[in-house]
């Protein structure tokens, strides 16, 4: 079998060194009635790569990918265009086949370029901090909201109407289990919701996504001010984190807490996953972040390099008393992130971002035109919330018949909400071409 | 100065009126290794006997420090916010951790004298 | 205070500039000295060539474009230059072996690399209509049933972003299911040796922890488990083979003790490999079990992840089984999008790491069940080769064979003035990433060498090789040859106490700097 090197020969002298009549012999601990001296029954053998194509090849060919049809999905995850010299660097086998720094001499690689990665995400944020990266956004924004808890001594967090519903779930989920609260606002439709009446003694923060799932962008300075005023964190979620390169950063209205899904830069769709968690906060909270961090220092010849550090926070030294259970993050995707970014540089995401805008303005206008539809979101990035006259899930099975991907309906996200039934989320980035464009609103015309 | 008093935890007290002086000793900090980090108690919190007081880290560890006696934090170190490796550098003295106010001094007459400390670090070592 | 024996060792290298390198760069030959993106960046570079947006018409209403970011700009060169040169200061399971225990660093096949980046997978979205991603649905639940297959349990909870996100999700439903039942308890019993993750995890579902010593062969100490199991304790948390590389032999009877006090059995399956496709956890009586993908089934390791740790779960805990989850029906496939009934609601958002689920699974349909058979197989052949071969002159934490890992303890290094951590950092120069060290914390100055598997008889007797030779230089009185290890790699030892009393955990520019300093 190709992966397994150890021939028969090799076997029959190894036992003998090792002094055991059978390989079956080492497992003799096994309690009999779990022991087996052969394969498990009723699955198949071994498989040439050929066999493993077709097979896999078969599975991929059943799914319709973004990029071979006209696509406006968001709602937490976007279709951009990656560099193809970032996959080839992701893919050496020095980036591909390490793992944890935790012998940082042989490893400077891996720790120069999560130093770059803490050092793009703080830039990016406006905050003063970033760790190495956790799972992806959701699970990040539970963490954070943890975080204020540690910090501020209290337990009870505010969550915006207009944060991505599995992102809510999550943090629900999070609070319901390790014992804190998490009171949700109603959907965040029209962009007008005040959190600022729902701050209180108690509250630990308030969580806010900018843009908001139904593509509001606002400026978060007077909420941030809220916030203070009670003793409470405001954490910013950010799911489209190409909005940085033109947005104003959490960091500069007051967040104190900003944590984004890193997907749109280096990563692929995959289907949700794995993508990369970016988490930020102030210098004063270090100790409280959760995650790795990377730190400089000097060698032993006075040279600068790169460790681990601030390691007691975590959970192989602190065990019960850990900021966070996280041991695993998301290495390689934070290395795709920190290459495309490279990539791109200032003028690059700028430009970029001024692309993703200009492309949904123009979308926008051009459904708006449609008999029916109704743009509710004033101010956004790049994506938006549309107003149907008829079910948006129906059309949007429609509109995938035609060979359109037209965007993720609310009720997606929101079930079992008749106000909501009727609403579109829209994304449109880089990759949406005014053929693209054309072909939606067209047949967007046609059903509606 | 009166004379210093140890735990069996390896921390020492000493008494100041009817305040207690508490950091780790020597032996403690060199077993520690290199001090990165100290989190103090907070002014005002009441501590008990035996029970969590503060946390020392080095790089690889993180040790609780235990309230020798009962008592209420009157005051902390501050010299060990701006620089912990007085505690590996001046542990019994410059690098204290915090004060109290005692509330019952026969706590400190239960202590260890220097010489009872001495024997068990050497049965320990 | 608590006397942590751990933390000891150097965390601060004693200078030696006397050995610095003489070449006018700085460069050693093929080992480059890089500087960091933001050094060599110059404002209106880029890399990335944009066409003209649409439209200069915007819609931001009253939010401002932001001001300079900061970034550094580079052409393509720069930047494949620089990361290339990264790449080769990074020991990888690609260069040589990589016996971390506990980690199993076995070989990453590219296969599994080129499957992920079928367009069909790697450019689908999460919230397409379902309709239009049945194959990815299809492979969810071919990767489920084979997870079901391999550990005889009910079901998976396919959504848990790496191992202790994984645990996080087993120990959950175990909650859900005592409270279900209206049965409050507070405390979870874990072993000494158990990884860090567990008692976190425990403790941040609010459960007070206690600790289960170790008998003097390593294992649970049944009587200590007894004494402790009770009404209030809801499970017990338990790796097996456990951390110190040992089956658990009497897991079927603590299995039942354990449930016959009304608790529920978690298992770390972290160490899967020794027994991938030869024996069935369910068969050893748990209840939960979450599997690290990158560990058993070969998705890479890329750093420090991502990983993936789906949780397989007995009859009793499958419905309390987290969103989201792929149901196979007469008309294809359906997600629960939604958590229903009882479930404990969602751990992550969308669907969970679908990348390394074609890794998985492309990984698994190579082996099948002969290939798996023979993987934990030659993984435990390994790891006693290496332990019947260095057993002489070094010091075995526990006597007997062990499964897939071989511990020793530093016994063998007493009175040499060489501390494990020095003999780990004299293997870096030898060309080998050493083993895990200093865990398990119940051995003193623990070396855990888990081979995998992936290596050859020659690969193996080199190791072994240079492991002896080492353990005797190190007895021979050679201690400065291992204090002042590595001198052969891109850095020397770096001084982790400076990098944690005063932490530097991104660039600044030097204006910024001088400004701090004055």
């Amino acid at each position: 079998m190709r992966y397994l090197p150890l021939t028969s020969d090799d076997r029959v002298a190894m036992l003998a060194r090792i002094g055991a009549p059978s390989v079956d012999a080492l497992f003799a601990d096994v309690p009999e009635s779990a022991r087996r001296s052969g394969p498990i029954t009723g699955l198949p053998d071994h498989e040439g790569e050929l066999g493993v194509e077709r097979q896999l090849k078969a599975l991929a060919a059943r799914n319709v990918p973004a990029g071979s049809v006209p696509s406006f999905l968001g709602a937490g995850a976007y279709r951009h265009h990656v560099p193809a010299a970032v996959d080839h660097l992701i893919q050496r086998g020095e980036f591909l086949t390490s793992y944890t720094p935790y012998q940082p001499e042989v490893s400077q690689g891996t720790l120069q370029y999560l130093f770059e990665f803490q050092t793009q995400v703080a830039l990016l944020t406006g905050m003063d901090v970033a760790n190495a990266s956790m799972y992806d956004g959701s699970t990040a924004c539970a963490e954070a909201v943890m975080m204020a808890n540690r910090v501020t001594r209290r337990s009870h967090a505010v969550l915006s109407g207009g944060l991505h519903p599995h992102y809510a779930e999550v943090t629900r989920t999070q609070a319901r289990w390790t014992n804190f609260t998490a009171a949700d606002a109603p959907p965040d439709v029209d962009g007008a919701e005040d959190l600022a009446a729902l701050i209180d003694s108690n509250t630990s923060c308030v969580v806010v996504q900018n843009p908001s799932v139904f593509g509001h962008v606002k400026d978060l300075s007077a909420l941030a001010e809220a916030c203070h005023a009670k003793g409470a964190l405001l954490i910013v979620v950010v799911t489209e984190v190409i909005s940085l390169g033109l947005l104003t950063p959490p960091g500069e209205m007051g967040a104190d807490i900003v944590v984004a899904e890193g997907q749109s830069i280096g990563n692929a769709l995959n289907f949700g996953g794995p993508y990369v968690g970016l988490f930020a906060t102030r210098e004063k909270f270090l100790r409280q972040m959760p995650g790795r961090l990377c730190g400089e220092t000097t060698d032993a010849e006075g040279r600068r390099g790169w460790v681990l550090t601030l390691s007691t926070r975590e959970q192989h030294i602190r065990r019960e008393k850990a900021t966070s259970n996280i041991c695993t993050n998301s290495g390689l995707c934070a290395l795709a992130f920190t290459i495309h970014l490279s990539l791109l540089g200032e003028a690059g995401l700028t430009g970029l971002a001024r692309l993703n805008h200009a492309t949904a303005v123009t979308l926008a206008d051009r459904l708006a035109k449609a008999p029916g539809v109704t743009v509710v979101t004033d101010a956004f990035f790049n994506e938006f919330t549309v107003r149907l006259p008829c079910d948006a899930a129906s059309v949007v099975e429609a509109l995938a018949g035609q060979g359109i991907l037209a965007g993720v309906p609310v009720s997606r996200l929101i079930p079992g909400v008749p106000e909501l039934a009727n609403l579109l989320l829209v994304a449109a980035t880089e990759t949406n071409t005014q053929a693209d464009i054309d072909a939606f609103a067209t047949a967007l015309g046609g059903i509606v | 100065m009166s004379a210093l008093k140890f735990t069996k935890d390896h921390e020492w007290v000493r008494i100041e009126g009817d305040m207690a002086v508490v950091g780790i000793t020597d032996f403690a900090q060199q077993q520690l290794g290199d001090v990165v980090f100290v989190e103090l108690p907070e002014i005002g919190k009441t501590l008990e006997s035996g029970k969590d007081a503060a946390v020392v880290e080095s790089v690889k560890a993180a040790s609780e420090v235990y309230a020798p006696i009962d008592g209420t934090v009157t005051e902390v170190n501050p010299a060990l916010v701006d620089d912990p490796s007085t505690v590996n550098s001046d542990p019994e003295g410059a690098g204290w951790f915090f004060k109290v106010k005692i509330s019952d001094p026969s706590q400190f007459d239960a202590l260890m004298d220097e010489a009872a400390y001495k024997t068990l670090i050497a049965e320990e070592h | 205070m608590a006397m942590n024996s751990t933390g000891r060792g150097e965390t601060r290298p004693a200078n030696d500039t006397a050995a610095a390198t003489a070449t006018f760069t700085g460069n050693r030959g093929l080992q480059i000295e890089e500087s960091l993106i933001f050094e060599q960046g110059q404002a209106g570079r880029t890399a990335v060539d944009l066409p003209a947006p649409m439209t200069t018409a915007t819609r931001l209403g009253k939010v401002k474009p932001r001001a300079a970011i900061g970034l550094p700009g580079l052409s393509e060169p720069q930047v494949i230059r620089h990361f290339t040169r990264l790449s080769q200061k990074n020991f990888a399971i690609d260069s040589g072996f990589y016996p971390l225990g506990s980690c199993t660093m076995k070989h990453n096949p590219r296969l599994n690399e080129a499957m992920a980046r079928l367009p069909g997978f790697a450019d689908i979205h999460p919230l397409q209509p379902v309709s239009t991603v049945q194959g990815a649905l299809e492979l969810i639940d071919d990767l489920a049933e084979w997870l079901l297959a391999l550990t005889g349990m009910a079901a998976v909870a396919m959504s848990p972003g790496a191992g202790a996100h994984g645990e996080q999700c087993g120990m959950i439903a175990i909650r859900a299911a005592l409270e279900a039942r209206g049965d409050k308890r507070s405390k979870v019993l874990v072993p000494e040796s158990a990884h860090g993750t567990n008692p976190a995890t425990a403790a941040a579902l609010g459960y007070a922890v206690e600790s289960i010593p170790a008998t003097a062969e390593g294992r649970v100490d049944l009587e200590a488990l007894k004494a402790k199991l009770g009404p209030d304790v809801a499970a017990l948390m338990l790796t097996n083979p456990n951390t110190c590389g040992l089956f658990e032999g009497d897991i079927v009877e603590i299995a039942r003790l354990v449930h016959a006090a009304g608790a529920l059995f978690y298992c770390d399956g972290a160490n899967f490999n020794a027994i991938v496709g030869r024996v069935r956890p369910a068969d050893l009586g748990i209840d939960a079990m979450h599997i690290n993908l990158h560990k058993t089934f070969s998705t890479p390791h890329g750093g420090g992840g991502p990983g993936a740790g789906p949780v397989v779960l007995s009859e009793a805990l499958a419905p309390f089984a987290p969103a989201n989850a792929v149901v196979r029906g007469p008309d294809g496939f359906r997600l629960i999008e939604h958590p229903e009934g009882q479930s404990f609601g969602r751990l992550k958002a969308f669907q969970g790491q679908m990348g390394m689920f074609v890794r998985a699974l492309t990984y698994i349909l190579s082996h099948g069940a002969d290939g798996l058979f023979q993987a934990s197989s030659d993984a435990v052949l390994n790891a006693n080769y290496i332990m019947a071969s260095l057993k002489d002159v070094m010091s075995p934490a526990f006597d007997g064979p062990c499964m897939h890992e071989a511990l020793f303890d530093d016994s063998f290094l007493k009175d040499t003035g060489v501390s494990t951590l020095d003999f780990a950092k004299a293997m870096l120069d030898e060309g080998y990433h050493p083993m895990t060290v200093y865990f398990p914390l119940v051995v003193h100055g623990a070396m855990l060498i888990e081979p995998t598997e992936s290596e050859s008889k020659e690969s193996l007797d080199l190791f072994i090789g240079t492991m002896r030779h080492l353990a005797e230089r190190a007895r021979s009185g050679d201690a400065a040859h291992f204090t002042g290890a590595p001198r052969l790699t891109p850095r020397r030892r770096l001084d982790e106490t400076s990098a944690a009393r005063k932490p530097v955990l991104r660039w600044r520019p030097t204006e910024v700097l001088d400004e701090a300093a004055e």
